[in-house]
């Protein structure tokens, strides 16, 4: 039976039923279900919550909590994402697992509190200092809130890498019949790498610092190794109606739902257009954008912001198609009839 | 012929890459001593700091993570909060706890996390050569003090102790130092002590040592004791600050 959730909340199911085992938290619109509903459930169930001191304080405890192999979180919104990125980085040249939720609200700066997809470079291109990448999944649904958020620990913990969820306010806030279908996880390898004390084994060490001749370098090489094998085997996406497209517009988040609209009504205007919806931002679905482009074909790039995801689109596509851009940011939402307006510019010319 | 004293078990048996006269190497040592004379070994999961002792694994035979620079409180809270059956402390230097990291320690104090801290206080940044830390005394030239610190541009050095001793939320507080026999086996006692309130459960403590670093203070090994008793506990006073269990 499905029940009517608000998509901050279904991650907050998903990540319990996954078996969250710690969750450290700070107050910022829009995600502030996140905190609030884990400060009473994870206190109920007998497991960790805290409200940090700051988002540093609480990317850090999730640090904590990851190394020594239990499932752990943390969540946030555009600005208290850039205090964690220092965290991330750790997290990641530490290649320690961990879940980072970014419910994105409107910048740069304080900007406001409204729903925006405005920090996908800051996500997919790194964030924090050095050569690293996270997994960045993109949710458009209070379902999908639920599903990725009960997925994202296996992904984290099978290439001990940090994993984002990038979605944003509207998705977060919008209320949506969910089905809690998952089962509930409760038995955990005990992985070879944690630290839970030298007993009958060598002392352990999780660490980024590596000063030895060429340890660095070595390392580096291992975790693009890694990266190779990710963008290999977890690059996921959506497609709708492209066979036949003339224009396929290509979205994510809660900008995908508005584009599958956008998307229906210009067939029943008499175009053929079709969506591609990346559901990982990074591994980036590139070999799909890349086999299609044509030059007969024309994509549409459709954000809540002006204008980052095009920029892997046009990678993909390497010149061979026309990529146009549709967005906004500050909060404002694209409508069905701009995109359907914009799509019929595009064929006419 | 029977054996009264060997190296510890929780320190590995390697060379440590501090500098001549440096207090770190006695310090450890005496973590490791606390640490296998508790019995906590091989619960134990500490925390390394960025400064002078972020090589700390290399030299602690139990498990270490890294930490990011002033993070180690908020790391351990994770740890502990995560694994309340774990032994969990950080080993932190003057700029990483009292400076970038001065909120994860007050918060982590007020919150009474029931962990240890073993706060290094040597008034420099060792590792980056020596600059100004929040415990440089006033007039001591650093590298970043070059006509010696000022108050009115620098502000004034933090006692650390006497600070967290307001919050309800600490346990055990003492300031000790290791630059004589006699205040080594004082220094030992209360990070025994630290170690023991946390495995009853008695929260949070913080054992700040006052240590030397005579190549950035540019003196001999000897001058830099001589300083430390004129001058380094003039300024900090070593003893309890607040013990709430043996009142």
């Amino acid at each position: 039976m499905k029940k009517l959730t608000k998509g901050n909340v279904a991650l907050c199911e998903g990540a319990i039923a996954a078996g969250l085992k710690s969750y450290f938290g700070y107050p910022i619109t829009p995600q502030n279900e996140i905190p609030a509903y884990l400060s009473r459930k994870m206190v109920e169930l007998g497991r960790v919550f805290i409200q940090a001191e700051s988002e540093i304080a609480a990317a850090n405890m999730v640090l904590g909590a990851a190394v020594t192999g239990v499932r752990a979180m943390t969540s946030s919104s555009s600005p208290g994402i850039s205090l964690k990125q220092e965290a991330i980085s750790y997290m990641a040249g530490m290649e320690v697992p961990a879940i980072i939720v970014n419910v994105q609200r409107g910048g740069p700066g304080l900007g406001n509190i409204s729903g925006s997809q405005s920090d996908y470079f800051q996500a997919v291109k790194g964030g924090g200092h050095g050569d690293y990448k996270i997994i960045v999944v993109s949710p458009n649904s209070a379902q999908e809130m639920y599903e990725t958020a009960y997925d994202a620990f296996d992904l984290a913990e099978k290439y001990r890498i940090p994993v984002m969820i990038l979605a944003d306010g509207i998705t977060g806030q919008m209320m949506e019949p969910v089905d809690f279908n998952k089962p509930e996880r409760k038995d955990f390898i005990k992985q070879d790498w944690v630290l839970d004390g030298a007993k009958n084994r060598e002392p352990r060490s999780i660490k980024s610092l590596l000063m030895g001749e060429g340890a660095l370098e070595q390392h580096n090489i291992k975790l693009q190794q890694k990266y190779n094998n990710i963008i290999e085997n977890e690059v996921k996406y959506e497609l709708y109606t492209i066979e036949d497209a003339d224009v396929i517009l290509i979205a994510h988040g809660i900008s995908s739902r508005i584009a599958k609209s956008a998307v229906k009504l210009a067939r029943k205007n008499g175009v053929k257009a079709g969506l591609l919806r990346p559901k990982t931002l990074w591994p980036f679905p590139s070999k799909i954008v890349n086999s299609i482009a044509k030059s007969s074909l024309n994509f549409l790039v459709v954000e809540l912001n002006h204008g980052q995801m095009i920029e892997d689109v046009k990678l993909a596509v390497n010149g061979r198609s026309n990529v146009e851009f549709l967005g906004k940011a500050g909060g404002g939402l694209v409508t069905e009839q701009e995109i359907l307006e914009k799509i019929k510019h595009i064929i006419v010319g | 012929m029977e054996k009264i004293l060997s190296k510890p078990q929780s320190l590995k048996d390697t060379v440590l890459s501090y500098c001549p006269g440096c207090g770190h190497g006695v310090i450890h040592r005496l973590v490791a001593e606390c640490i296998d004379e508790l019995g906590v070994r091989e619960k134990t999961i500490a925390v390394a700091p960025v400064g002078c002792a972020v090589f700390a694994y290399d030299y602690f035979n139990f498990d270490v993570t890294e930490a990011p620079h002033g993070r180690p409180p908020a790391v351990a809270t994770g740890i502990k909060r995560t694994n309340p059956d774990k032994f969990v402390f950080t080993y932190q230097g003057d700029g990483d706890i009292a400076a970038i990291g001065m909120a994860e320690t007050i918060h982590a104090a007020n919150r009474g996390e029931n962990i240890s801290i073993i706060f290094v206080n040597n008034a420099n940044y060792g590792m980056t050569g020596g600059q100004m830390a929040p415990t440089t005394l006033i007039g001591q030239v650093t590298e970043t003090t070059p006509f010696g610190k000022d108050a009115k541009r620098e502000g004034y050095p933090i006692k650390l102790c006497e600070l967290l001793s307001t919050l309800e939320g600490t346990t055990y507080l003492e300031r000790v130092a290791i630059h004589n026999p006699q205040n080594i086996i004082k220094a030992k006692a209360a990070i025994k002590k630290a170690f023991q309130y946390q495995i009853d459960g008695k929260g949070f403590s913080l054992v700040e040592v006052i240590s030397n670093c005579p190549v950035n203070w540019r003196m001999t090994p000897l001058n830099s004791v001589k300083w430390i008793e004129e001058t380094f506990i003039k300024f900090f006073p070593l003893g309890l600050v607040k013990d709430n269990v043996e009142i």
